[in-house]
């Protein structure tokens, strides 16, 4: 590549890793200041706390009743990866095969979901939720989430079906496989290195996403970032080391996922949809 | 029949497209008229009553254009930053840990990012502690509950968002091209200037809109961040306002509704200057 | 055109390593103006990096580039105003055939109609007038070569760097192709250096071929050198020398060579005593004639129009390409001939 040569150049590019150094320092700041409270006896005007204890998280975990909160977020983030693969993956495979007319419409039908922010269908969404009686139930959760998640799955799978030869198919069928046993026995197996890495962008992004869970949930059934969401914006009622606990612990549940969805897919798949080559 | 349609591309794989369409429908775009609907069926039973009731309250109507003033600025400041930050992690031999370490904030959402924040940037918190210990500045910064807690706020979940968009468009061009620039005399500027610009304003248009609808739909952030009630009442926050707590579904419709305006607006506006530049491949001539 | 004057472009011990690896050892060659040189090599031999550093997109890691007595290793791409044709062409896609062809004079901040003429003499020069408004996209590859070609030549280079600018087009086009840049070349008068793995690419258009191999220089000659007596067994197996054969060599008053068991006369390149030896011959110089020396039963034949090429296996087992004006079936047994100026002799 071109090396920059004049000083000008090289002020700007030691300009531009500042720029970049300074932006990690506060955002690893950030994130270590919710770390260091959730550990700390008590912390007010010194860098460090007075003293480090773990107490907070076992006062955290009963008071915003921990364990429903991670079952009942695991029973929509389960249900929203399954079903967003279920309507998604077939969807992607007529896409990636097939010309047909009104294709272009479809493709914008999927995409619109994409692009629209949730806080802005969920509002409607959400009124036709409570209108249906869904709304407050896992099941209303789950309907909710799944807007945004199945057309990222057909646009996540898209290229990857495309970039599998369709000869591999009629080979396949020429060797007798009906369209079912071609599907199991072949096409299966080819697609789900793509599923999986699909699949765990949709569950982290879910555990994550807190617009159209917020909106449609109810007491029962808040997933850990909406019950996050209460405990901040409650902020005084109860200890903020407690509630730093609790962003701990929700922090690691979607960073442990996120690194494992990194061993799949590239960190940049997370915002784009296709890696280019 | 059936061969006049697998003529036409429809045969049972086209089929297996048909629940997620109908998915879509019945729940993106059937909620989305519902929501048309609705708005223009106000509980005083005119048609125009939201719209009427919102265009004149300034605490309504100053909704749009407190959220203008937070997402504009946030936009333009994350793609600003984005090009030049990315034309350099082009060059990088592994760009892997960078990218992981900023794909984290857009993990880990809004609302983690807000309670960070709070420590963070709070009168107490290490930001304002090392300003004042090396005498940067003699009072604390107030960063948070006012306008640049959001303001921050979205660069710290945007910037990212927006960098990782740019940088999927800058290693799409064919670095060649920069060096066939080189070969012809064009200085970095110059490069820069007629080669990178031309062949990145398609893709920078696309991303400055996704990360401008982004930003303006900012509800956490302003809520437990900014002054929900003053400066950073956006109309994310008008809009659930209405919903939940006036139980108004009527009138939360009419906001999203004008909310989806404003961005389709805007979204519309740039496209339509980018139809009027060129559009194509990235890439050197063929392949 | 007129040129930029210079008289040679001098490389002194021009070397490049990544990390532990080098890809450039202590390269020395001097281009003298008006030369077509060819830098041949199979892939992964350096000469990707060779041009690369001459055209200033890489960075020399010791030695330096001298254009007459100008250090110009220095400088980066933009100062030193070579030509170069990159393998992908690499044109501007945002930008129409003229304006790409342009684009050279307009960093130079010529005046309008001074760009306007020269871009014309360009297209006229690669016959590719009336293309002028067209997008890269809407040409042919052949089209896209030609524009390619005027881009790089229209700034009046000393040197115009080509970087297999062949290897992306069909066969045909190919050698259309290969004339046309001899004609460029010739009525520019600047020096070419031309990157290519195709030998009889580096045959056809070079006055000079430099052969590189794991980034070192192994001989620099004229095509009939190369082709006639290359100065390594490696650089002849390069250059089409099929069988390059294990054998023993004994100097007396001729050179003796064994070949597939028969003792044959050779001509040594580069033995000095007696003792292991490696013996190269084209296949085209291996001929079956009733009373050949060498006895080989074949084992595949194909025809090829004027002759046949075949594949035999002599007595002790090693395994000979050769031709024959008769025709030749598997299994039949054939003798084998080569006139002793065309088996080359090398130390092992």
């Amino acid at each position: 590549m071109i090396r920059t040569q004049s000083v000008a150049g090289r002020l700007w590019v030691w300009a531009v890793w500042l720029l970049v150094g300074f932006f990690i320092l506060n955002l690893l700041g950030l994130i270590a200041t919710v770390v260091v409270n959730s550990f700390s006896t008590r912390w007010f005007t010194t860098w460090l706390p007075v003293g480090f204890t773990t107490k907070w998280y076992l006062s955290a975990w009963e008071e915003f009743q921990l364990p429903d909160i991670m079952m009942a977020t695991f029973e929509v983030v389960g249900a929203v990866v399954l079903l967003s693969g279920l309507i998604g993956v077939p969807a992607a495979y007529a896409m990636a095969r097939r010309e047909f007319p009104g294709k272009k419409f479809v493709m914008l039908l999927f995409l619109l979901p994409m692009l629209v922010p949730p806080i802005t269908f969920g509002i409607p969404l959400a009124t036709v939720l409570y209108k249906a009686g869904l709304a407050g139930s896992a099941i209303g959760v789950i309907l909710a989430n799944l807007v945004p998640t199945v057309p990222f799955v057909i646009l996540v799978m898209i290229p990857f079906i495309q970039q599998i030869d369709p000869r591999v198919e009629q080979a396949a069928k020429v060797f007798g496989a009906g369209t079912f046993r071609m599907f199991t026995n072949v096409l299966v197996p080819l697609l789900t290195p793509g599923i999986l890495a699909a699949l765990l962008l949709v569950l982290v992004r879910t555990i994550a996403m807190f617009e159209l869970t917020f909106l449609t949930a109810g007491p029962s059934n808040q997933t850990l970032v909406v019950a996050l969401y209460y405990a901040v914006f409650a902020a005084g009622v109860r200890a903020g080391q407690s509630v730093d606990a609790m962003a701990v612990i929700y922090m690691v549940t979607t960073l442990a996922w996120l690194l494992l969805a990194l061993q799949f897919v590239n960190p940049t798949q997370i915002v784009t949809r296709a890696k280019r080559k | 029949m059936r061969q006049a349609l697998a003529r036409k591309g429809i045969d049972g794989v086209t089929l297996l497209a048909l629940p997620a369409v109908f998915f879509v429908i019945a729940l993106f775009i059937y909620p989305f008229l519902y929501g048309l609907f609705l708005s223009f069926a106000p509980k005083d039973g005119s048609t125009l009553g939201n719209y009427i009731k919102f265009f004149s309250d300034p605490f309504l109507y100053d909704t749009i254009w407190k959220t203008l003033l937070i997402a504009l600025p946030v936009t333009i400041i994350n793609l600003a930053f984005s090009v030049p930050v990315a034309l350099r992690v082009r060059l990088m031999v592994k760009p892997k840990l960078l990218t992981t370490i900023l794909v984290i904030p857009i993990t880990l959402g809004t609302v983690l990012v807000a309670e960070g924040m709070l420590n963070y940037f709070g009168p107490r918190g290490w930001l304002n502690r090392a300003l004042l210990e090396f005498g940067l500045s003699d009072a604390p910064l107030h960063l948070i509950h006012n306008y640049w807690g959001v303001f921050l706020s979205l660069v710290i979940t945007g910037f990212p968002f927006t960098f990782l968009l740019t940088l999927s468009y800058v290693t799409g061009i064919d670095p060649a091209l920069e060096q066939a620039g080189a070969m012809l005399g064009a200085r970095g500027w110059e490069r820069f200037r007629f080669i990178l610009v031309p062949l990145l304003l398609p893709g920078l248009m696309i991303t400055f809109c996704l990360s401008f609808v982004q930003a303006f739909s900012v509800f956490p952030s302003a809520v437990l961040l900014g002054a929900p009630a003053g400066i950073t009442r956006v109309i994310s926050v008008a809009a659930y306002t209405a919903a939940f707590e006036e139980y108004d579904y009527s009138m939360a419709s009419a906001i999203a509704m004008i909310m989806a305006t404003v961005q389709v607006g805007i979204v519309a506006a740039l496209l339509g200057v980018q139809s009027l530049l060129y559009r194509g491949p990235a890439g050197g001539g063929k392949g | 055109m007129s040129l930029r004057d210079f008289k040679a472009l001098r490389l002194d011990g021009m070397s490049r390593d990544f990390g532990s690896l080098y890809a450039l050892k202590d390269i020395n060659l001097t281009v003298e103006r008006g030369e077509f040189i060819a830098l041949l090599g199979p892939s992964g031999c350096g000469k990707s990096t060779a041009l690369n550093c001459l055209a200033g997109l890489l960075p020399l890691s010791s030695g330096s580039i001298w254009l007459d007595d100008k250090r110009i290793d220095t400088l980066g791409p933009e100062g030193r105003g070579f030509g170069m044709v990159f393998q992908n062409y690499a044109l501007f896609p945002h930008m129409t055939v003229r304006k790409n062809i342009g684009f050279g004079l307009r960093m130079q901040n010529r005046p309008k109609d001074e760009i306007e003429r020269r871009v014309d003499e360009a297209m006229r020069l690669v016959r590719l007038t009336n293309q002028g408004d067209k997008l890269p996209g809407q040409l042919s590859g052949g089209q896209q070569q030609r524009v390619a070609i005027a881009r790089a030549i229209v700034v009046e280079p000393p040197l115009v760097l080509m970087d297999e600018p062949l290897s992306n087009l069909d066969a045909k086009l190919r050698l259309e192709m290969r004339a046309e840049i001899r004609r460029i070349h010739a009525s520019l008068g600047s020096a070419t250096i031309y990157v290519t793995h195709d030998q009889d690419e580096a045959l056809s258009l070079a006055d000079r071929i430099v052969v590189l191999r794991d980034g070192v220089i192994r001989q620099v000659g004229t095509p009939a050198e190369l082709y006639g007596r290359p100065a390594h067994a490696d650089v002849a197996e390069f250059m089409g020398y099929r069988n390059i054969i294990k054998s023993h060599a004994e100097l007396g008053e001729h050179l003796e060579v064994t070949v597939g068991g028969a003792k044959l006369w050779g001509t040594s390149v580069d033995l000095t005593a007696s003792g292991p030896a490696l013996a190269a011959i084209r296949p085209e110089d291996l001929s079956a004639t009733p009373d050949g020396p060498i006895s080989a039963v074949v084992q595949n034949a194909e025809y090829r129009g004027r002759d046949f090429f075949g594949l035999a296996t002599t007595v002790d087992g090693s395994e000979l390409y050769f031709r024959s004006e008769a025709a030749v079936l598997a299994g039949e047994t054939v003798r084998l001939a080569a006139d002793p100026q065309r088996i080359l002799v090398y130390a092992a």
